[in-house]
Formats: structure tokens, C-alpha cells, sequence
């Protein structure tokens, strides 16, 4: 294929083919990084738990009556929704699930000492200190929610405290490593200022309430007390599908042992709820950046089609001509692939340079990571092929000019 | 004239109906993404008080240690008042009027035996709250200063609640049970919804919340009675948690001032206190530091609007402009393809403006066009944002303005891009495309 006739014939376009370069490269910079905002989304919406979801359903209940005994109250709607048909087991918790906004975190360090260095500098940071999320519950939490436990053991039932703090806990991996980067965690003491607290079981992973920044999201630990306020999360576990069934069932189950509660209807939600109204945010922002990116990638095609078909319009004398010297429909086909893959071709490498532009712009204001190298050539070849696709009508139909058109007048 | 240049647009565009509908198409999609969220963005930066919000300014003082480290997440915590502020400024009385207040939630127990007990959100407040704000009321009246120093156990019902407890009856001087008290109904306010709800705590959800009850301030205070949003403290004993403590902010102050002048004295009048207070070694920090925000500028300095929805307005006004770019080079395409027309036409007598004119109109229709599908497309999308559960969906409407302005762009961005193909095809020699063709 011979260049030449094509870069002179471009440089006589030179403002339409500028334009159309220019279109290229603008959807290239926002298409790549907006592909790259999507992939971050769909990485932070997927992030796992380290329970067992699907199971899971929770129903929350508020006393109304001030001085009852909230403990021997929990224990008797336990009993009760333990009884319920298809629920396996039931624990309660005071507020605290992972992802689901309340939180109580405090300060825990691996030892005194770094509590001493915490407060010289006035700064939890690079004292050794972390702020893990601190979850309780009632006995069976971990079997109910399906943690896994990678070593120690579950608390037995002489740890439990109903009121003040517990002498042990069950960390997670991720907070065993942050506080005793080069230790075995497992029997260790942490102290929060107060108490020594011994650690006596390590799960694999247990998610915060609220996600703050990756490395941090799965420190957490799991304390043996019984929840003591008057507004208790039941935590059910039940087969999947028995789930609506079965919170339907808990809420009539607790008002008919003990009316004198508030069951609000928004908190009577599957897990799998609970999950989805976090992330709905990413959600709704993935499918609009996605739709975006779709709109960019149509409105190019529509204009490199359009002008291709203007071109082929104006060349059909042009065009006649060289089929009646012995062109093949071959050849013109391939000017015009060849003509659209180097104006795509110039867009691309525009279109690199301003992605990374706009990359740093959106890294300054909106938080957002450097953008990977490997979606450029990803987004290029993505390009290439929406050209080609775009330009093959009008390169068809240029390919089709009978040679005949050469010896006519216009 | 202009009525054959019309004639003459609506021929060329009827001769290639494919490509026109493409431009249309275009245009309608980049207009309609960016206006349904410059739509969103103007109902998120609306003035919540119209014609009485420039006489509304809270102070900002900045009572906290110097050694105090904000959290990463939390809000600032020198964003609240402490209660001995908001006491002191309530009683230097400098402002024509002045209230301190706090959000809560109580539990409501109906009398009525067919309604369950409700949580209701509120506000606690001191009397001039109602006069300043303007709000409307229905029956009754708000409570006096007396009422205040009294902690007197009244309040003031939402029409909504007010219908919810007492039907069609009349509940003016009856007792409603709020939390473990008693509290006797003194007036019921129509419902008073200003969005965003500016006056609330920075952690508040400003564009969905709604107040369904106020109460004296001092009698919740009193009472030990729940508050929403953000406490800070920074005190090292009890103090530190106590509402009435120096050490914790969690109220929020707002002043009328009626001209500019007062506005003025008011700021340096919070100058003075800081200093006070620093010579008295309460506050650490500089007085200069206290500041006045106009209800407006308290807005922008909490920054409602969420990340996303300007990240989204963006990406809208991205498209838009890959849209022109597109419709310019399609323009500049279908013009200079018309260079033996023009040439003709110049040939004949029209001068360039005539020609500019000509190819302007229409490259307006083709925005008059884009501009109704446009408006078409920001109701879908407006529609859409309705049904995202952020709270201010509900709010997401277009007015007549917007819908004005919907139009205007389309047009403007038509015409502004079809300027350069226009230019460009006025400009064709008409000997030399006479001759070729």
C-alpha cells in the first residue's frame, strides 16, 4: 500500500482530518479513564467480607422501655428465633456488621510501650498502634456468620462478659500482621490504655462497618461480650432463599413476645441488602460511567462514518479513475482502511498524552490512583477496531464505484 | 430573507437525512447528559432561603487546643459552637436575632391506640429560631425567651406530625409524649422544608432530613435528651462529654443582620470575644481566626455537593464536547462538499456575510433540534437520578430557567460549531470551483 497518495490527499483535508484526529484523541483520553474509574469501582464494590453472605439476614430491634433487663430480653428473643423454622442459628450483636455504617473503633496497641510512643508524639501513627473496629456479639458469632478461623480457638463460654471489658479476643489476619509485624499474634497481649487483652483466635479476614482505605478495611476484632444497649442486630442465618421468609417471620416472632420495641422496616434486611445500599453510590456511578464511555465510543463511530461517507461521496470521480487504470476494488478498500487507521492512528498517540493529562488532573482532585500503563494499549486497540468498523461501510461502498464513473461528467 | 435561508437549511438537511439525524442525534445526547447534571448540581447549590438568606450569617469560632489533630474523615470539629459560646453570643445580643440549636431524634408514643410508638427527628432551638428563619405557622405561636430561661416543657409540631397525632382534632395546649416526657403542644408550623437544610450539623443528611418537631434548647439540654450529630471534644476529664462543657462542640449559631454594615460590626464584635476568651487562656488560637459565613458562603465551605455528582457533571461535559468536535468536522464535511453551490451563489452577488448567514441558520436548526431532543433525554435522565436512593434525589427537577437554558446551550453550542465550517465554506474561491465543476 502506498502512503503517499493518502498523506496528500489528508493534507488537503487538513482542518477535517484535524478534527476528526482530534475527536479520536479526546475519546481515548476520557474512554481509558474512565474504563480505569470503572475497573477501581468494581474492585472497591467486590471487596469480600469473610462471611458468609448469601446465609445471612438481620433484623434490628429497639426497646422502648427504659430499666427492663436488655440481656435476659436478647436471650429470650434468641430462644425464640432459634425456634423459627429454617433459621440454622442466631446470635445478636450491638450494632456493628461490616458494612454497615456503625462503628466503634478505639485505639489498641501491640504493647504498653507503644501506647507511651503513641502519646509522645500525639499521633497513632508509627507508634505500632492501630484503630481496628471492634465488634461483639453472643456466643456462636463466628459460626453463625461463618468466619474462618485460621488458628486459635472460638472463645469459650466462661470468657463471656456481660458488662465492662472481656481478657481476650479473636483478631483478624490482617490486624495480627499490623500489630506484630514480626511475631506469631496468637497469645499476645494488646493494650488499649486500660486492660491487656490476649488474643486467642486469628480469622482470616472480618470487614469494617466502614471502609476507610485499603490496608486498613480488615482490621478488626472481635470481642466475647453480650450486647447490653436497648437496640440489639439479630444476625440469622438460614438458606438463601429461606431468607425473606424467615426475617419476615423474626419480626412478627418479636413483637409478639414483647410489643414494647420498635422494629423500623428499613432495618429488617437481608445481608445481601445491607451490602447493595453501601455500594449503591459505585453502582449508580459504574453503569453512568459506563454508559459514558459507551455514548463516547458511539458518537465516535457516527463520526468517523459520517465523514467517510462525505469523502467517498466526493471522490467517486477520483475514485472511477483509478479503478479504470487498473485499480483493484481491493485497493480502494484499502485506502480507505488505510486513510482511517492513520487518522485514528494520530489520534491515539494525541489521545495518550491527554489521558495521562487528565489522569493527573482527576489524581489532584478526586483522589483517584495513577492510571496503569496497560490501559493505553488496551484503549488504542479498541480504538483501532471502532474505526475500522466505522469506515468499512463507506470503504465498501467507495469499493464499488464502477470505473465506468471516470469517463462521465458530474 | 431569513425565512429562505430557513427554506434553504431545512432543503440541505432534507437532503441528507442520515447524516442529520446523526448531528441531531449528537448533539441531543451531549446536551441531555449535561443538563441533566447541571440540573443536579443547581438544585444541590440552590439558595435553601430566597430573599432572606443574604441577612443570615453564622459565626465560626475556633475554641480548639492547638495541639488538636482533626480525624482524617470527621468533620471540623471548630465547625460546631461549644454551649458557653453560643451562650455567650446568645446574651451580648449584638445581632438583630440570634439562635443556638441542635438536631434530635426522640421517640414519639401516641396517645391514639391505633398508632405504635415513631422516631421522629427534631430540633432543639432558642426562641428567636422561628422569627429568623421566617417560618409559617399555622396555629399557635413559637415560645418566648421567658419559655427559655423556664425550660419550659412546650413544643412546636410540623403540620405533618401535628395531622399524624391528632387527626382533624385540635392539639393546641395538649401533651405529646416525647422520649420520657411530656411536652405541651404551643404551636404547629406549616411544613417548613428549606433544601438544603442549611442550618443543620455538617453530618446531617442536608437534602432529606426534615424537622418534625422543635423544643426549647435549654429544656433538652435539661433533660439529658438525645442529640444527632457530630460532638467533638478534646477536654481531659468529665468535661470533655458534658453538653454544657467547654470542651465539646455540638451546637450549631446563626445571626440575622440586616445590612452590610452590621454584618460588619458583628465580625469584628467575634474578633473581640476571641480575644477575651484567649486573654482569659480559653481559646489557644489567634482571634483572627473567627470568622462570619454568610448562609451562601457556610454552604460552600461545607461542600454539599458530592464528589460524584461533579465527577459526573464532568464526564457530561466531556461528552458534550466530543459531541461538537464530532458535529464541527461532520459541518465543515457537508458544507465545503456544497463549494460549487456557494460558488454559484457568489458568482450570482451574495456576499460572504450573506453565505455565513445562510450556513449559520442552518447549523441553529440543527441545534434547535438537538436542543428539543436534548431536553427530551435530561427528563430520562433527571428521571433516572429520581430513582438513585441519595438524598437528594427527590429534589432532582428541572424549572423553567433550566429548561430555557437547555435550549440556549443547544443552540449556542450548534451555532458556536458550525461558526468554523461556516467561515471556512465562505471563504471558497468561486472561479476555481465554478471552473472544476
Amino acid at each position: 500500500m502506498q502512503m503517499r497518495p493518502i498523506l496528500s490527499t489528508l493534507r488537503r483535508h487538513k482542518l477535517t482530518a484535524t478534527l476528526l484526529t482530534l475527536q479520536v484523541a479526546f475519546t481515548c483520553a476520557i474512554v481509558c479513564n474512565v474504563a480505569f474509574m470503572i475497573a477501581s469501582r468494581v474492585q472497591r464494590i467486590s471487596v469480600p467480607t469473610g462471611m458468609a453472605e448469601d446465609k445471612l439476614a438481620v433484623i434490628q430491634s429497639t426497646s422502648i422501655e427504659k430499666g427492663e433487663n436488655q440481656q435476659a430480653q436478647h436471650a429470650a428473643d434468641l430462644a425464640a428465633l432459634r425456634g423459627l423454622p429454617g433459621v440454622q442459628s442466631a446470635v445478636a450483636v450491638s450494632y456493628s456488621l461490616p458494612l454497615d455504617q456503625s462503628e466503634s473503633s478505639r485505639g489498641t496497641c501491640p504493647s504498653k510501650q507503644a501506647l507511651d510512643r503513641a502519646e509522645q508524639i500525639n499521633s497513632i501513627e508509627g507508634s505500632g498502634c492501630m484503630q481496628p473496629t471492634q465488634y461483639d456479639g453472643t456466643p456462636g458469632l463466628i459460626n453463625t456468620l461463618g468466619l474462618r478461623l485460621v488458628a486459635g480457638r472460638d472463645f469459650r463460654p466462661d470468657e463471656y462478659v456481660s458488662t465492662g471489658k472481656p481478657t481476650v479476643a479473636i483478631i483478624t489476619r490482617a490486624l495480627a500482621q499490623h500489630l506484630y509485624p514480626d511475631k506469631q499474634a496468637l497469645g499476645q497481649s494488646m493494650y488499649d490504655g486500660d486492660n491487656y487483652i490476649r488474643i486467642v483466635g486469628v480469622v482470616d479476614r472480618f470487614l469494617r462497618p466502614n471502609l476507610r482505605k485499603p490496608g486498613v478495611d480488615d482490621d478488626s476484632m472481635i470481642w466475647p461480650q453480650r450486647p447490653d444497649g436497648s437496640s440489639v442486630l439479630y444476625v440469622l442465618r438460614s438458606a438463601p432463599k429461606d431468607r425473606q421468609r424467615v426475617l419476615k417471620a423474626a419480626a412478627a416472632t418479636l413483637l409478639k413476645i414483647n410489643p414494647n420495641r420498635l422494629i423500623d422496616p428499613g432495618r429488617v434486611q437481608t445481608y445481601t441488602q445491607i451490602r447493595a445500599k453501601y455500594f449503591q453510590r459505585d453502582i449508580t456511578m459504574i453503569s453512568l460511567l459506563f454508559a459514558s464511555a459507551l455514548g463516547l465510543l458511539f458518537v465516535s463511530a457516527l463520526g468517523i462514518t459520517g465523514l467517510a461517507n462525505f469523502w467517498v461521496q466526493q471522490r467517486r470521480r477520483t475514485i472511477g479513475i483509478r479503478r479504470a487504470i487498473g485499480a483493484t476494488r481491493g485497493n480502494i478498500l484499502r485506502y480507505f482502511q488505510t486513510e482511517n487507521f492513520l487518522i485514528v492512528s494520530f489520534g491515539i498517540v494525541l489521545g495518550m498524552l491527554l489521558a495521562f493529562a487528565l489522569n493527573l488532573t482527576l489524581m489532584k482532585f478526586y483522589e483517584l490512583p495513577r492510571l496503569p500503563l496497560y490501559y493505553l494499549p488496551i484503549g488504542a486497540l479498541v480504538l483501532w477496531l471502532l474505526g475500522q468498523l466505522a469506515v468499512l461501510g463507506p470503504a465498501l461502498r467507495a469499493a464499488a464505484v464502477p470505473p465506468v464513473i471516470a469517463t462521465r461528467g458530474v | 430573507m431569513f425565512a429562505y435561508y430557513l427554506d434553504l437549511a431545512w432543503h440541505s438537511l432534507r437532503r441528507n437525512p442520515i447524516l442529520t439525524a446523526l448531528m441531531v442525534l449528537a448533539i441531543g445526547l451531549g446536551i441531555g447528559a449535561s443538563m441533566t447534571m447541571i440540573t443536579v448540581l443547581h438544585v444541590l447549590t440552590d439558595d435553601p432561603l430566597p430573599g432572606r438568606s443574604s441577612q443570615l450569617f453564622t459565626p465560626h469560632l475556633d475554641p480548639l487546643p492547638l495541639n488538636y489533630k482533626q480525624g482524617g474523615d470527621s468533620p471540623d470539629a471548630a465547625d460546631n459552637v461549644t454551649w458557653p459560646d453560643a451562650m455567650a453570643l446568645l446574651k451580648a445580643h449584638r445581632a438583630e436575632r440570634q439562635a443556638a440549636m441542635a438536631g434530635g431524634t426522640l421517640l414519639v408514643r401516641p396517645a391514639r391506640a391505633d398508632l405504635r410508638p415513631f422516631n421522629v427527628d427534631g430540633r432543639y432551638a432558642t426562641a428567636d429560631f422561628f422569627a429568623m428563619f421566617g417560618m409559617p405557622f399555622e396555629h399557635g405561636q413559637s415560645w418566648s425567651a421567658a419559655d427559655d430561661a423556664a425550660r419550659a416543657h412546650v413544643v412546636v409540631l410540623s403540620d405533618t406530625l401535628y395531622r399524624k397525632l391528632f387527626g382533624n382534632g385540635s392539639g393546641i395546649g395538649q401533651d405529646v409524649r416525647l422520649g420520657e416526657h411530656d411536652f405541651r403542644v404551643i404551636g404547629v408550623t406549616a411544613d417548613w422544608q428549606p433544601k438544603p437544610m442549611f442550618y443543620a450539623d455538617p453530618g446531617a443528611q442536608h437534602y432529606s432530613d426534615v424537622d418534625q418537631f422543635f423544643l426549647p434548647l435549654s429544656a433538652a439540654v435539661d433533660l439529658k435528651l438525645s442529640t444527632n450529630g457530630n460532638q467533638s471534644g478534646w477536654g481531659k476529664n468529665d468535661d470533655s462529654t458534658s453538653l454544657t462543657g467547654a470542651t465539646m462542640t455540638w451546637l450549631q449559631f446563626w445571626v440575622q443582620l440586616n445590612s452590610p454594615a452590621q454584618a460588619q460590626a458583628y465580625r469584628q464584635f467575634l474578633v473581640d470575644y476571641s480575644a477575651q476568651q484567649k486573654a482569659q487562656g480559653r481559646f489557644e488560637r489567634p482571634s483572627t481566626d473567627a470568622k462570619l459565613y454568610s448562609l451562601m458562603g457556610w454552604l460552600k465551605h461545607e461542600n454539599l455537593v458530592p464528589n460524584d455528582v461533579r465527577l459526573q457533571l464532568w464526564l457530561a461535559l466531556g461528552f458534550l464536547f466530543v459531541c461538537m468536535v464530532n458535529i464541527v468536522a461532520l459541518l465543515l464535511a457537508k458544507f465545503l462538499r456544497r463549494s460549487s453551490e456557494i460558488s454559484v451563489r457568489r458568482a450570482l452577488g451574495a456576499r460572504r456575510r450573506d453565505i455565513f448567514l445562510q450556513l449559520g441558520i442552518e447549523s441553529a436548526l440543527i441545534g434547535v433540534a438537538g436542543g428539543v431532543l436534548g431536553l427530551v433525554i435530561a427528563q430520562i435522565g433527571l428521571w433516572s437520578v429520581r430513582h438513585r436512593p441519595d438524598d437528594y434525589a427527590q429534589l432532582a427537577q428541572m424549572d423553567m430557567p433550566m429548561l430555557l437554558g437547555t435550549l440556549a446551550l443547544a443552540i449556542i453550542a450548534s451555532v458556536v460549531a458550525g461558526l468554523l465550517p461556516a467561515w471556512r465554506a465562505c471563504r471558497v474561491q468561486p472561479a476555481l470551483q465554478l471552473k472544476t465543476s
